[in-house]
């Protein structure tokens, strides 16, 4: 099967289907905030790097200083967030994906 | 057995497995979707390694660990950018592109524009991008040789130069996607194995205490007036004497790094090779899980090479530090194994240094060839009419064309500071193909005045920027030493550039009145449920 059984009203009714809206509902409202949030999070790390350099070099556990345990985490929340958007997309999205596409694929059988 | 004769016979051993791999995968690739995706058989784990082969380079595994060595924690922070860049594209990019597009970056773009000005302008990019990445790795492949396998002379080096690009002709015309991602996951493997092992002796010879370790590393390798700097930003990007611009040209630099990961076409085309969107998230999340680790590893190398080996030695051997992990190595080995020790982990880094940039500059010639093939020979120049069989062909004589270029301009680039294309390859791919990919995947009005404006707004920008910039005239370490045409005072282009190509791509859009609601919905609906994906190919 190729796209280009489908004609393109198939699409604009999934899209205009309210299973459809929510699945997109679903994936922006997590993914966008998310992305404003790490980057945000990253820059804040970036720019602490740039002008706040004594706060940085404060020392926490010995020789451990605040600038690496900013970055550490930098990786701890790396990890965090890839993981919770995998289970966020298999829990929320892929269920109702794989609904979706097997209409459209019945339907264009 | 001296280290430089055992370090060959490791490399010779890994061309040979890798060379076995490339036959093997020529005989198994007969369609475009072999060639251009492999087949789209591989599974999440194996495209993770394999992502993690194409994305730690040289310049990361070498230079990451050279910089802390010789500048302390600033060569943290350039990793931290690096990984933090994939959650761009696991969550905005990776499954999205996997389930609406088919071999490159610009099947995406052209989906609902008109396809001949697209595909030109992503095409260009992705060749530009290529090339300026492969021709850093191509250089830095000579400098590297001299230090590692102790060949010496411009001849030499030009030789060295030849021999990484014919092998990496040989893997991308007869291997395809399938020979190079097999080459990027036994790289990935060992890359991790050698970085790994190095690491647990450093830690071990340090009691695996960490702070033990920082303290040496400040007060053997720090500046004589203050050593704890080297614990903490500043000594390497924004330096205070800098001032001002420094410090912007060191946001500039890690917006660029963030932004740029998630639109390099070399990275792009690895979402191809797998069955599923589920299974480009799970090599995503592979790879960052790989990625990050690998540079938690470096920055235990980076630090013991400034504690063990020292910064002055260090800096002796190569002024960059790209030598600092081989000798880390040996030193290490030696410390703990007596000579024979180090000359093994010698030879052994050694040749996963070689292996990771013949691996890295396979992945870039193939990106660089797909999409010459692809979109300019196919869809540009034959209008859609070429079959696959001609499309294959010409990608096969493209990589071998590009090839030979690269080989060429590394040698006469020998000696060049060209690490710079790194970051200008980064940039590129954040001003312009970022934008046109997010704006393509996400905001209903955009067209092809706006894929085309955002794309040449990118580059043309970061290219400029970048010409008129310190790294080009005007310093010490610039390309042209003797003229000054600096005007612009950032090494990075990022923080102009990348607003800039988000812009032009904004104000092409509006401009121009072209709207195609039908091909939108398809392209919603397909990207987000996966309907009407390019299926695995049956073996």
């Amino acid at each position: 099967m190729t796209t280009k059984e489908h004609d393109a009203s198939v699409y604009e009714q999934v899209q205009e289907s309210s299973e459809f809206q929510d699945l997109k509902r679903r994936f922006r409202r997590w993914t966008f905030p998310m992305t404003v949030a790490f980057l945000a999070w990253y820059l804040l790390y970036v720019v602490l790097s740039g002008w706040a350099r004594g706060f940085m070099a404060i020392e926490v556990l010995g020789h451990i200083n605040v600038g690496l345990i900013l970055g550490l985490l930098q990786f701890v929340s790396t990890f965090l967030i890839a993981w919770a958007y995998s289970r966020h997309a298999e829990r929320k999205l892929d269920p109702i994906a794989d609904k979706l596409r097997h209409e459209v694929e019945e339907k264009s059988k | 057995m001296s280290s430089t004769t055992l370090g060959m016979i490791l490399f010779l051993a890994f061309v040979a497995a890798t060379l076995g791999i490339t036959f093997w995968a020529s005989r198994q690739t007969k369609t475009a979707a072999d060639y251009y995706a492999g087949g789209r058989s591989f599974s999440g784990v194996q495209n993770g390694l394999a992502i993690g082969g194409d994305y730690m380079s040289a310049a990361s595994f070498l230079g990451i660990a050279g910089i802390i060595a010789l500048s302390g924690y600033d060569g943290f922070l350039y990793s931290i950018g690096f990984l933090v860049a994939w959650l761009v594209a696991l969550l905005l990019v990776a499954e999205l592109m996997r389930n609406s597009g088919k071999f490159t970056m610009a099947d995406v773009l052209a989906f609902r524009m008109s396809p001949r000005p697209v595909r030109t302008a992503a095409g260009v990019s992705t060749i530009v991008v290529s090339i300026f990445y492969l021709l850093a790795q191509m250089v830095g492949a000579g400098a590297l040789v001299g230090l590692l396998l102790g060949i010496t002379g411009d001849a030499g080096k030009a030789w060295t130069i030849v021999g990484v690009g014919a092998l990496m002709i040989v893997y991308v015309v007869f291997g395809g996607m399938k020979g190079t991602t097999w080459v990027q996951i036994v790289k990935a493997v060992l890359l991790m194995g050698g970085a790994a092992l190095v690491t647990l002796l450093v830690l071990a010879n340090f009691g695996f205490n960490l702070s033990a370790l920082l303290g040496q590393a400040a007060t053997v390798s720090g500046p004589e007036a203050n050593p704890q700097s080297f614990l903490s930003p500043g000594l390497k990007y924004g330096t205070e004497a800098q001032g001002l611009a420094g410090k912007i040209d060191l946001i500039s630099l890690g917006l660029a790094l963030v932004l740029g990961t998630a639109g390099l076409p070399h990275i792009l085309i690895r979402f191809y090779t797998v069955p599923t969107a589920k299974d480009a998230r799970k090599s995503v999340l592979w790879g960052i899980g790989i990625i990050g680790v690998f540079y938690l590893l470096t920055l235990v190398l980076g630090f013991g090479a400034a504690a063990l080996v020292g910064r002055e030695a260090i800096a002796a051997g190569d002024a960059a530090g790209n030598t600092a992990a081989p000798m880390l190595a040996q030193q290490i080995g030696q410390e703990i194994f007596g000579d024979v020790g180090g000359t093994i982990l010698l030879a052994l880094i050694g040749a996963v240094a070689f292996a990771t940039i013949l691996a890295v500059v396979a992945g870039l010639t193939l990106a660089s060839s797909s999409s010459f093939a692809h979109d300019l020979y196919a869809h540009v120049f034959k209008r859609g009419q070429a079959s696959e069989r001609q499309e294959v062909v010409v990608a096969r004589v493209s990589a071998f064309v590009i090839g030979a270029v690269a080989i060429g301009l590394g040698i006469l680039a020998q000696g060049q500071n060209v690490a710079f294309l790194v970051a200008l390859a980064f940039a590129v791919a954040a001003s312009g193909n970022l934008p046109a990919i997010l704006y393509s995947l996400f905001w209903k009005r955009f067209n092809t005045a706006g894929a085309v404006s955002a794309i040449y707004g990118g580059l043309v920008s970061a290219l400029l920027l970048v010409i008129f910039s310190p790294v080009v005239s005007g310093s010490e370490t610039a390309l042209f030493k003797t003229a000054d045409f600096a005007w612009f005072p950032l090494s990075n282009p990022g923080i102009i550039s990348i607003p800039l190509g988000f812009l032009c791509g904004w104000i092409g859009t509006v401009l121009s009145k072209e709207y195609n609601a039908a091909k939108y919905a398809e392209i919603e609906v397909r990207s987000l449920t996966g309907v009407g994906a390019e299926k695995a190919s049956e073996h």
